[in-house]
């Protein structure tokens, strides 16, 4: 995927297999979302094709979906104003095919279609919990029941493979355990999962396989352990260890212009934040 | 009615009794002055006010109101009303279930103003205050002292209203909530609403002088005002949520009335513009309201209609002249020009999003008066007759029943356009059921999705582009299908009238204002719009030539002070104001209707 002169992301050759969980993790910018968009077809690949269960997909995002693969969006798009059933049922749009005809006529196979698609929507708000505010204004929930309801919406059009663009952002630790829980019951019921996540606790927890994308190329795809332990990918989040020292008479030059106790306290606070990332 | 009595409590809720109003009066005396002074406003009515009947109305006989003295007594008369209501006499609870003094404050009000607009009015137009009679001067008096009671009266401070004057017009926090009504009685309510309506619409559409109507425009406003901050609005509408069916038949009931009330055809002609131009509103209200896509060239659906009913009417002057279809079919064939025009024109356009559709679309409606204008055989291929139009377009008729000619049903006398104005509502009965099916089924949803968010609407699987076409493609044809109406109404179809900005609706711009004004993506608030944008520049001539300036300026404000228009979608209403965000209506819960009512109805 090529914008201008810039290449987002180059050659990833990546695989999920049906009922895996696969993360998708990688310094910001790396091209996670692109790379989402390029599989949804958002954007039209410059090159190369995107398959699902061995037939090549359109890059058109509702064919996509009708296809079988449903997504979440990192800063959430629910149809703010309209109610959380009614978001619900917006995503069943693919499974159902009720035309202008039909609602104007209202025969009873219309009326047949309504209540199923309601009631397969009711089905997904008790499953994530929200049955209970089927009519309340999506604008109108809790950030972390609008995450929750994004995915109800996918969850709407019987994907067989989600993608989830980084769905415990802004969440605190026990909402993000909730969604862990979340993720395994959707992978229990069959559902391929492939997320975007920067929260790393919560991929290795929950993730089969794990690729980390740097730089809009793959650099390792495993299991966790074999992720974690991968020399390139802490060089990806914390940079290359310098190879040249910086001239000792430099530093202290630096040291001494500006009263160097403020670097070496910045330094610090980026090396442990790192390394709780990479537990 | 018995049963609404008893809802409400006995005993109006106290007011806080350390507050006091502004002017220092015991409250007993504001109140005592409050239904006084309504008292005296609804009597002085019965006075004579001028001496000449110069001003129009004649109000120069004592014991006989005339035309704005009407007014001033029925303002009187609420007062009175609701001062009594507040005295928390039996009977009369229902009319302030939440026990507050806006709706006084308010009824006092528009006493007052369309009292003081009489005299003052009197006083210009025959020069000077030495045209008042006493009864003039009295009257002005007592609907002052109705003011100064409201004034007197504590204020009620809300939650979050600050202590200002506007405390004195705020709508309370909390209505209490009614007990449930017998289902009848639920009817009879909308029954008897319905006919108050149609018997105030009529009296508007009746109003003969300019003067008559801004009085009825200001009694009106300051009633629905103070109803509003009653609670009674709300309660009224909990109502209409129960018996949605029922109101819908009541106002078609209502509307066929309409023509029966009247005995000059004149207004039955403003009746079926109103229908005409409200109807072309409620379709673009689907695509305005519902899908979210700015069309600035609809007028042109309407002229593909009017024209290809037209041409097919059997008129002289048709390019096919020899041809005459039912109406039945021209009405299809009308219909079915606009589709397709609508398809021709949205598949290419529609793939824009925004500003630039809206661009295109009003380059599209211009083409097409321009088209027609010199498809005259001399610049272009001779079929609309170039500027001349088609005249003489003939009378339709049903099995005999020719609706250019006058009737007698049942002792009354339907003239030509009270023929047409019935057939109008038909059209309009149509349209209405296809934008409330439409708006509720899975494409009102995927609508509704488009607007608030196209990409996250594609990535549901939604195929943006054409559910957008269907949306602007039957929002053409519902505007072609009155257009067919439209043709016959006015004997002739000529181009003018299909610009984007003219001084008389419809235009683009007058359609595009009246769902604004009414309210988008509701049934009722287009019609309103329509209605009132036709009305204004009827009855007030000083405006004629201004009314694109004075539109402005209300929609302007409007935008301002009530940006979900006049009739507010309940989902509208949520998005532009924070209050109330958490209300959710309990019928929701407790019928298996939809929970979200897309018509305001």
């Amino acid at each position: 995927m090529r914008f201008g002169g810039l290449t987002a992301v180059r050659s990833v050759d990546f695989t999920v297999n049906a009922g895996e969980i696969v993360g998708l993790i990688g310094p910001n910018g790396a091209g996670k979302t692109t790379f989402f968009n390029c599989l949804t077809g958002l954007y039209i690949p410059t090159e190369g094709t995107v398959s699902y269960k061995g037939t090549v997909l359109p890059p058109k995002p509702h064919l996509v979906t009708k296809a079988g693969i449903a997504r979440t969006f990192q800063n959430i798009r629910l149809f703010a104003n309209m109610t959380v059933l009614e978001n619900v049922l917006v995503g069943r749009h693919t499974r159902t095919k009720e035309g202008l005809w039909s609602a104007l006529l209202r025969g009873p196979g219309f009326k047949k279609a309504e209540k199923a698609s309601e009631e397969r929507a009711m089905e997904l708000l008790e499953f994530i919990g929200l049955a209970h505010k089927r009519d309340h204004l999506a604008r109108n929930l809790p950030y972390g029941e609008q995450r929750k309801l994004e995915i109800a919406r996918a969850l709407a059009s019987d994907p067989g493979l989600l993608l989830l663009d980084e769905p415990t952002a802004g969440m605190n630790p026990q909402e993000t355990r909730a969604t862990e829980d979340l993720v395994f019951a959707i992978r229990d019921k069959g559902i391929a999962v492939l997320l975007i996540e920067h929260d790393m606790r919560f991929v290795f927890n929950l993730c089969d396989r794990v690729a980390v994308l740097v730089q809009g190329e793959k650099l390792v795809e495993g299991t966790s352990e074999v992720v974690q332990a991968d020399e390139r990918v802490i060089a990806a989040y914390l940079g290359e260890p310098f190879e040249g020292e910086p001239g000792e008479a430099e530093a202290a030059e630096v040291a001494a212009a500006e009263a160097g106790s403020t670097n070496a306290a910045a330094e610090e606070r980026s090396t442990t934040s790192t390394k709780g990332e990479s537990q | 009615m018995t049963e609404i009595e008893k809802t409400t409590p006995d005993t109006p809720a106290a007011p806080t009794p350390a507050a006091r109003g502004l002017i220092a009066l015991p409250l007993a005396a504001a109140r005592a002055l409050l239904l006084a002074g309504g008292i005296a406003t609804a009597a002085s009515a019965f006075l004579a006010w001028t001496w000449t009947d110069e001003f129009p109305g004649d109000l120069t006989i004592t014991g006989y109101p005339g035309g704005l003295q009407w007014l001033t007594f029925i303002a009187g008369a609420l007062t009175a009303l609701f001062a009594l209501s507040s005295y928390g006499i039996r009977g009369l609870g229902w009319l302030l279930p939440a026990g507050n003094n806006a709706p006084l404050a308010l009824t006092a009000l528009g006493g007052f103003a369309t009292t003081w607009f009489t005299v003052i009015a009197i006083c210009t137009e025959l020069g000077g205050v030495v045209n008042l009679e006493p009864g003039g001067w009295i009257a002005a008096i007592a609907s002052l002292l109705p003011v100064l009671g409201a004034l007197a009266l504590p204020e009620q401070l809300g939650e979050d209203t600050k202590e200002n004057l506007k405390a004195y017009v705020a709508k309370p926090d909390r209505i209490p909530a009614p007990k449930a009504l017998a289902p009848w009685v639920e009817r009879a309510i909308i029954t008897i609403v319905t006919a108050i309506g149609l018997a105030v619409f009529t009296y508007g559409i009746d109003t003969e002088y300019g003067e008559l109507f801004i009085g009825y425009l200001i009694l009106i406003a300051f009633s629905l005002w103070a109803l509003h901050t009653a609670g009674l609005m709300d309660r009224f509408s909990r109502i209409v949520a129960h018996n949605r069916s029922f109101t819908l038949a009541m106002g078609f009931v209502a509307a066929i009335a309409f023509p029966f009330t009247q005995t000059d055809d004149h207004y039955a002609n403003i009746g079926v513009n109103i229908l005409i131009f409200g109807t072309v509103a409620l379709g673009l209200n689907i695509v305005v309201g519902l899908a979210g896509l700015l069309d600035l060239g609809y007028v042109a659906f309407l002229g593909v209609g009017a024209y290809t009913a037209a041409l097919v009417s059997g008129s002289e002057f048709s390019r096919f002249s020899g041809v005459q279809f039912p109406f039945w079919a021209s009405a299809l064939t009308g219909a079915a020009a606009s589709l397709l025009f609508g398809v021709l024109i949205g598949a290419p356009t529609l793939r824009l999003r925004g500003d630039y559709l809206a661009i295109v679309t009003l380059g599209f409606g211009e083409i097409f008066r321009i088209a027609v204008n010199n498809m005259d055989g001399d610049s272009g291929p001779d079929i609309t007759n170039g500027p001349n139009g088609i005249p003489s377009i003939p009378d339709l008729s049903f099995f005999g029943f020719n609706l250019g000619e006058s009737h007698d049903i049942g002792g009354f006398t339907l003239g030509r356009f009270a023929n047409y104005y019935l057939l109008m509502v038909l059209i309009m009965a149509i349209v209405v059921l296809v934008y409330t099916r439409a708006a509720d089924s899975r494409i009102g949803r995927s609508w509704i999705a488009i607007r608030e968010d196209e990409t996250a609407a594609t990535a549901m699987g939604i195929n943006g582009f054409r559910v957008k076409l269907v949306a602007f493609a039957l929002g053409a044809a519902l505007a072609g299908l009155a257009g067919t109406v439209s043709a016959h109404v006015t004997y002739s179809v000529v181009p003018t009238p299909y610009q984007f900005a003219g001084s008389t609706p419809p235009n683009s711009a007058f359609l595009l204002a009246a769902v604004v004004l009414g309210g988008m993506g509701t049934v009722a608030g287009p019609l309103l719009g329509a209605a009132l944008l036709y009305l204004l520049p009827e009855k007030l001539n000083f405006l004629q030539d201004k009314s694109l300036l004075a539109f402005g300026i209300a929609l302007v404000l409007l935008m301002r002070f009530r940006p979900e228009g006049i009739i507010a979608n309940r989902r509208r209403q949520l998005e532009f104001h924070e209050t109330g965000q958490l209300d959710v209506p309990e019928q929701a819960t407790l019928t298996d209707e939809p929970a979200v009512t897309k018509a305001g109805a």
